[in-house]
C-alpha cells in the first residue's frame, strides 16, 4: 500500500480505483454499505456520489494536514475531517435530495465508518500530495460508485422486477425477492468478487 | 507420472473396503422417499408428479450443465442431485407454479452445491436452502396450500391452524384428525403428507446402514420433550400425549428429521456431535414453531445446526488413544 507519486501518473491513480485496486471487489473494503444499500439502483448511485464527495474533500484535507498531524492522534484527527464532509453531504442530502436522504437513512451518517474512506487516508493521502490524494479519492471513490451501482441493478432486477424504479417485465412477472433481501445481497456480492477475479486473471494471462 | 506417485501415500492398516458407494447410498435415499412420493401424487394428483419430475429434472440437469461447463468429470449418475430435486420437491405445497421448483433445484445445485466445490463440500442442505430462497422470494406461493382431493380445494395446515389460533386445539384435530395426518390426508407440503410412510422410509435408511438413527431420535425426541413442555395450552407440561404426538406428526418434523437433518456433507461426523445436532435441531424447530412468525420452523432449524456443525465436531472430537490428556482440561473439550 506504499504507493509513491513519482512512479504512478494521474491517469494510473485514478484508474486504480477503479479497476486493479477496485474498494468493492478487489479491496473487498466498505462493505456495509454494499450489501446495505444496494436494494435499488437510486441507492446505489447515491450513496456512492456521497461517498465519493466524502473521500474526494477527506483524501485532499488529509494531505494538505498530513504534516501538522501528529501521528500519535492521526486517525481520530482523520475521523474529526471525514466527520466534516459527512454532515457537509448530509445537510446538502437533507436540502436538495430528501428523498434519497430518508431512502438511505442511517446509512449517511455511517460514511464516517466507511473504512474505504479511512483507508484512503491511511494508505495514500497521508504520503502523498493534495493533487494525487484528490485523484485516488475520485478514482476510489468512482469505483466504489461503479461496483455498488452494478450490484444494485442486478439485485434490483432480480428481485424487483424494476430498474431505476420503472418496472420492466410487466404485470404477470413475480420477482424474486430473495435477491433484494439480506442473504440475496451477500450471494450477489460473492458472485460478482467471484466474477471479477476470474475475469481480471483471464485478461492478465491474455496480456502475458 | 513418477511426481504424482511421490504424492500419493499408503495410510496404515487396517484397510477397510466398503461396498456402499455414493450411488448406492443415493438410490436407497431414492428409495425411501418413493412411498411418500406416491403418497404425495395419490393425494394431490398430477400436479405433485409435475411438481416432483421438474424438480428432479432441472438439479440433475443444473449439475450436469455445471460440470460440462466447468470440464469437471460429470457426476450426475451418483444421482445425489436427484436426491436434492426430489428433497426440494417434498418442500413444496402442490399448488406452486412448476417454473418455483426448477428456479429452487438450480439454486439448490449451483449455488449452495457447485460453487461450494460439489458433493461432500456444501455448508448446508441444498433442499433445505433453495426452500430458505423460496419462501423469501415467494412466500403467497410457498404456503397457499389445497386440500387433498381433485378440488384442490385451497385450506390452512394443521399447524398454521394452531398458529393462527383458528380455533382450540381440539377444533382442530376434529376437522384433522391423528390418523389423517399419520396417513397423509391433509394440506401441506408433498413430503410433509404421510409421516407413516416417511418413518417407513427412515427404518428403511437405518436397517440399510444409510444412516445412523441418531439424529432424528434425537430430534424427534427433543421436538416431544419440548413440545410436552411447552406445548399446552394451559401453560407449561400441560400437553397431552396425543397432542405431542400430533404436533410432531405434523408439518416437515418427520421429513426433516429423517432425510435432511441426516445428510452426511452437513452434519457432525462424531456420534455425541450428532446427537447435540439432533437435539439443537429439535430445540429450534419447537422454539420457532411457538415463537416465531412461521407456523413451521423445522427447515430453518436444520440449517442453523447445518451452519453449526463445524462447531459442534470441533467440541465434540474424540481423544485419540495414547494421547495425553491436556492438564486441567476436560477430554476433547476446549482443546481446539
Amino acid at each position: 500500500m506504499n504507493e509513491t507519486v513519482e512512479k504512478k501518473s494521474l491517469g494510473q491513480i485514478f484508474m486504480n480505483g477503479i479497476l486493479d485496486e477496485n474498494p468493492t471487489f478487489r479491496l473487498v473494503l466498505g462493505t456495509c454499505p454494499t450489501l446495505a444499500v444496494t436494494t435499488s439502483v437510486e441507492n446505489g448511485i447515491g450513496m456512492g456520489l456521497a461517498a465519493t464527495f466524502v473521500l474526494v474533500g477527506s483524501n485532499y484535507v488529509v494531505s494538505l494536514l498530513k504534516n501538522f498531524i501528529p501521528d500519535e492522534v492521526r486517525i481520530p484527527g482523520y475521523v474529526v475531517i471525514i466527520a466534516t464532509f459527512v454532515t457537509v453531504a448530509q445537510l446538502l442530502m437533507q436540502a436538495y435530495l430528501p428523498d434519497l436522504n430518508a431512502s438511505l437513512g442511517l446509512f449517511v451518517p455511517l460514511i464516517v465508518v466507511n473504512c474505504i474512506i479511512l483507508a484512503r487516508a491511511e494508505a495514500f493521502a497521508n504520503k502523498n500530495s493534495a493533487l494525487h490524494s484528490v485523484m485516488d479519492g475520485l478514482g476510489m471513490g468512482l469505483g466504489f460508485t461503479l461496483a455498488i451501482t452494478l450490484i444494485s441493478a442486478i439485485r434490483e432486477i432480480l428481485g424487483g422486477g424494476t430498474f431505476l424504479g420503472h418496472s420492466l417485465f410487466g404485470e404477470g412477472f413475480e420477482p424474486m425477492t430473495f435477491f433484494a433481501l439480506a442473504p440475496g445481497g451477500f450471494i450477489i456480492f460473492g458472485l460478482m468478487i467471484a466474477i471479477v477475479n476470474w475475469l481480471s486473471t483471464k485478461f492478465k494471462r491474455s496480456v502475458n | 507420472m513418477d511426481g504424482t506417485l511421490e504424492k500419493m501415500y499408503v495410510a496404515p492398516s487396517p484397510h477397510i473396503r466398503d461396498k456402499h458407494t455414493t450411488q448406492r447410498i443415493m438410490a436407497d435415499v431414492l428409495i425411501a422417499l418413493l412411498p411418500a412420493a406416491a403418497a404425495a401424487v395419490y393425494f394431490y394428483g398430477a400436479s405433485a408428479l409435475l411438481l416432483m419430475a421438474a424438480s428432479v429434472a432441472a438439479a440433475v440437469l443444473a449439475e450436469y450443465v455445471w460440470q460440462k461447463a466447468n470440464r469437471q468429470r460429470v457426476t450426475v449418475s451418483d444421482l445425489s442431485a436427484a436426491v436434492t430435486g426430489l428433497l426440494l420437491a417434498f418442500n413444496m405445497p402442490a399448488s406452486a407454479p412448476v417454473w418455483m421448483p426448477v428456479i429452487g433445484a438450480v439454486f439448490a445445485i449451483i449455488i449452495v452445491k457447485q460453487l461450494f466445490g460439489g458433493l461432500g463440500h456444501n455448508f448446508i442442505n441444498p433442499a433445505l436452502a433453495a426452500r430458505g430462497a423460496l419462501m423469501a422470494s415467494w412466500p403467497s406461493h410457498m404456503t397457499s396450500f389445497v386440500m387433498p382431493g381433485a378440488d384442490a380445494v385451497s385450506s390452512a395446515t394443521p399447524l398454521g391452524m394452531i398458529k393462527e389460533g383458528a380455533g382450540t386445539f381440539a377444533d382442530v384435530t376434529a376437522r384433522f384428525s391423528l390418523t389423517d395426518v399419520l396417513t397423509g390426508r391433509i394440506p401441506g407440503c408433498l413430503g410433509e403428507v404421510s409421516a407413516v410412510l416417511l418413518l417407513a422410509g427412515g427404518i428403511y435408511l437405518i436397517a440399510r446402514k444409510v444412516i445412523q438413527p441418531r439424529i432424528p431420535v434425537a430430534m424427534l425426541g427433543s421436538m416431544i420433550v419440548m413440545l410436552w413442555i411447552f406445548g399446552g395450552e394451559g401453560g407449561l407440561f400441560s400437553a397431552s400425549a396425543y397432542a405431542v404426538l400430533y404436533q410432531v406428526a405434523c408439518g416437515g418434523a418427520v421429513l426433516g428429521a429423517v432425510f435432511m437433518a441426516t445428510d452426511y456433507a452437513t452434519t457432525p461426523v462424531t456420534p455425541v456431535g450428532q446427537w447435540i445436532f439432533g437435539a439443537g435441531a429439535g430445540v429450534l424447530a419447537v422454539i420457532i414453531r411457538l415463537l416465531g412468525t412461521y407456523p413451521e420452523g423445522v427447515s430453518y432449524a436444520i440449517l442453523l445446526m447445518n451452519v453449526a456443525a463445524p462447531l459442534i465436531e470441533k467440541l465434540t472430537r474424540p481423544t485419540p488413544f495414547g494421547v495425553q490428556k491436556p492438564a486441567g482440561k476436560k477430554a476433547g473439550g476446549s482443546a481446539a
